[in-house]
């Protein structure tokens, strides 16, 4: 290796390699550096996973020392359970529902705030776009379980605004109608309170990302005639779509969760006719109220696996379509 | 600059229809600033409705909750500072998450360094083990993480909940480091190296420094995730005197019915809300600015 090539190498990591001596410098370094936080990563969050997927084929109890290999039983168990399983059923639309309304919102505001503005002259945003992003961003510093605490408020039958400014405009049908309490409302609500959270991140995470796309791009596309719609369709969602992506799994894992909306909205867990119970609380009750460990961490580890499939399927809607896409072009 | 380059882009722009042009202009120029000030809104209305409620008293909330409040009174804040004792557990937010985001930025950032810049035997799979941290569910881990905190005596404790704070962020804050630390330049690395200093010493005062930027971006985000943790607190903090803010937050959503201060819920909300919307609006581009960084990995 002669001084010329090292010099023009810039592969971080290669370089370092090739020279290491065993100095108590370096190797108190990598100790430190290196073992510490992974001890601690390991034993608090790799050995619990481990554990949970151990517990769940046992029928521990929690507190007692004595737990009983059962095999499958408790996933068998579950099959049966049919507040497990209508909790699932609920999960299901909540993935399906949340990131799909959340993205489509996000995505529509975004181009509004970046390239919504005059079609003659540089490529922009509204007039005031700095003032609708840090708006929009607002719900994404407040904790969701006081986003939850305001919206049960906001819900309230007789003294919410909600009800209050529906009568105001006329609609007096909703006088004291009680959103959470209704078995056809509580999940379309608990759902627009949680879009209500998450909509300002992931607006501001779209117009990074548009705003990451050269303006050449959206001139060039101006010049052959193509209208904000096409713009949108044709130019900004193929290039963000890996965005996109990223932002539906993340959504999707927060959605399947869910579990800190649901306690601050309905105090008795599970919501009118458990129409909004989820396997989180499900989890929680069954592990921390009923003491039932192995099979709480069953539901865990069924919740891993939707949410492995869920971000397996997005993943291979985004490829499949990119296929096509490119097949097309 | 910009306005240097207007002139020239707007003479490349087709002159067609200049007047259907200008109309649908118009007509999109509406639809944008009546959709976002909607969104805007629904945003902010509920947010002053809880500000205005929260000086109110809780029989003015019930009997007129859309009225102005007829005089400006603290006496909520003062009840929920020290009635519902908000005041303590605001205190106890600000030990654990302070100490844990300390910890977590030092270590976080010292293992990406060593992910990024050396490449050793094992160092990939550490890396996927990181990402796998970061994927799963904390639900599947949280019954077992209360038998460990139960087993190591630390239920209950602020050392447990701090150690299992920083474990659960280290993986988003190693994530988001790796790829900062990859950027920086090799030869400063080996001209500190060259001038006599240890890995300690470039670590510190050579590398650290130059991430900077990287690191303020990741301590927001840990600490917006940290303040509003609830999960972990819930299930492994449960003695009253320890609890944080959101469980505070909980402890009134669960209490329902006639018996709630709503007066001192309102405030507690206010209280709760205030100090994180003035640390976003005051690190607003800081935060704009990495949010994009974050995900261009």
């Amino acid at each position: 290796m002669t001084a010329g090539t090292e010099r023009r190498r810039t592969a971080p990591a290669a370089a370092p390699a090739r020279r290491r001596r065993w100095t108590f410098d370096r190797v108190s370094f990598m100790a430190v550096f290196l073992g510490l936080p992974l001890l601690i990563f390991v034993v608090f969050v790799i050995v619990p996973f481990v554990q949970a997927v151990y517990y769940s084929f046992t029928d521990w109890g929690g507190f007692s020392p004595d737990k009983d290999f059962i095999g499958l039983q408790n996933y068998v168990d579950l099959f049966h359970d049919d507040l497990f399983m209508h909790a699932v059923r609920n999960v299901a639309l909540l993935g399906f529902i949340v990131p799909l309304v959340t993205i489509v919102t996000a995505i529509v505001l975004a181009s509004f705030v970046t390239v919504g503005g005059p079609s003659s002259g540089r490529i922009r945003g509204v007039r005031g776009a700095g003032f609708y992003r840090a708006v929009s961003f607002f719900p994404f510093c407040i904790p969701a379980i006081v986003i939850g605490l305001i919206w049960a408020q906001m819900y309230d039958p007789s003294s919410g605004l909600l009800n209050g400014f529906l009568t105001q405009v006329g609609l007096h049908g909703f006088a004291n109608f009680p959103w959470l309490g209704e078995v056809s409302t509580a999940m379309p609500a608990t759902m627009f309170v949680i879009v209500w959270g998450f909509i300002g991140f992931y607006t501001v995470l779209f117009v990074a990302a548009i705003k990451g796309i050269p303006a050449e791009v959206f001139e060039a596309a101006r010049l052959d005639g193509a209208g904000r719609f096409r713009t949108i369709v044709s130019i900004t969602l193929p290039t963000i779509r890996d965005t996109v992506q990223t932002a539906y799994i993340y959504l999707g894992i927060a959605a399947l969760d869910s579990f800190v909306y649901v306690a601050a909205l309905f105090p008795n867990a599970g919501g009118p006719a458990n129409s909004t119970l989820t396997i989180t609380q499900d989890l929680f009750s069954t592990a921390f109220t009923r003491g039932q460990f192995g099979y709480a961490t069953a539901m865990g580890v069924v919740l891993a696996l939707i949410t492995l499939a869920f971000a397996g399927v997005v993943a291979g809607v985004n490829r499949l379509s990119k296929g096509r896409s490119e097949g097309r072009a | 600059m910009t306005a240097a380059t207007t002139p020239t882009v707007r003479a490349s722009t087709p002159r067609g229809a200049p007047g259907r042009r200008a109309g649908g202009d118009v007509a999109v120029g509406i639809t944008s600033h009546t959709l976002l000030s909607l969104w805007s809104a629904i945003v902010i209305v509920p947010l002053l409705w809880v500000l205005m409620s929260s000086f109110k008293t809780t029989k003015q909330i019930l009997d007129s909750p859309f009225a102005l409040p007829t005089h400006l009174s603290f006496d909520n804040y003062v009840s929920a500072w020290q009635g519902s004792g908000i005041g303590r557990y605001f205190a106890n937010t600000l030990i654990i998450v302070g100490i844990s985001l300390a910890i977590v930025m030092l270590l976080g950032s010292m293992c990406a360094y060593v992910l990024a810049r050396f490449s050793f035997f094992g160092s990939r799979a550490i890396y996927i083990l990181m990402l796998a941290g970061l994927t799963f569910p904390v639900f599947l881990a949280i019954v077992p993480l209360f038998m460990l905190l139960k087993d190591f005596g630390m239920l209950n404790s602020r050392p447990g909940l701090i150690l299992t704070y920083v474990a659960f962020a280290l993986p988003f804050t190693v994530f988001f480091l790796y790829s900062f630390f990859r950027t920086l330049p090799d030869e400063i690395y080996e001209s500190a190296q060259i001038d006599g200093a240890g890995e300690w010493r470039t670590f510190f005062q050579v590398m650290l420094p130059m991430a900077k930027p990287g690191m303020a971006s990741v301590a927001i985000f840990n600490f917006l995730g940290m303040w509003n943790q609830f999960l972990l607190p819930i299930a492994l903090n449960t003695d009253q005197s320890k609890f944080v803010l959101t469980q505070a937050m909980d402890s009134f959503a669960t209490t329902a019915g006639e018996s709630v201060d709503f007066g001192a819920l309102f405030a507690a909300v206010t209280i709760t809300v205030v100090p994180v919307l003035a640390v976003y609006l005051l690190f607003q581009r800081q935060l704009q600015g990495s949010v994009s960084q974050g995900t261009s990995k």
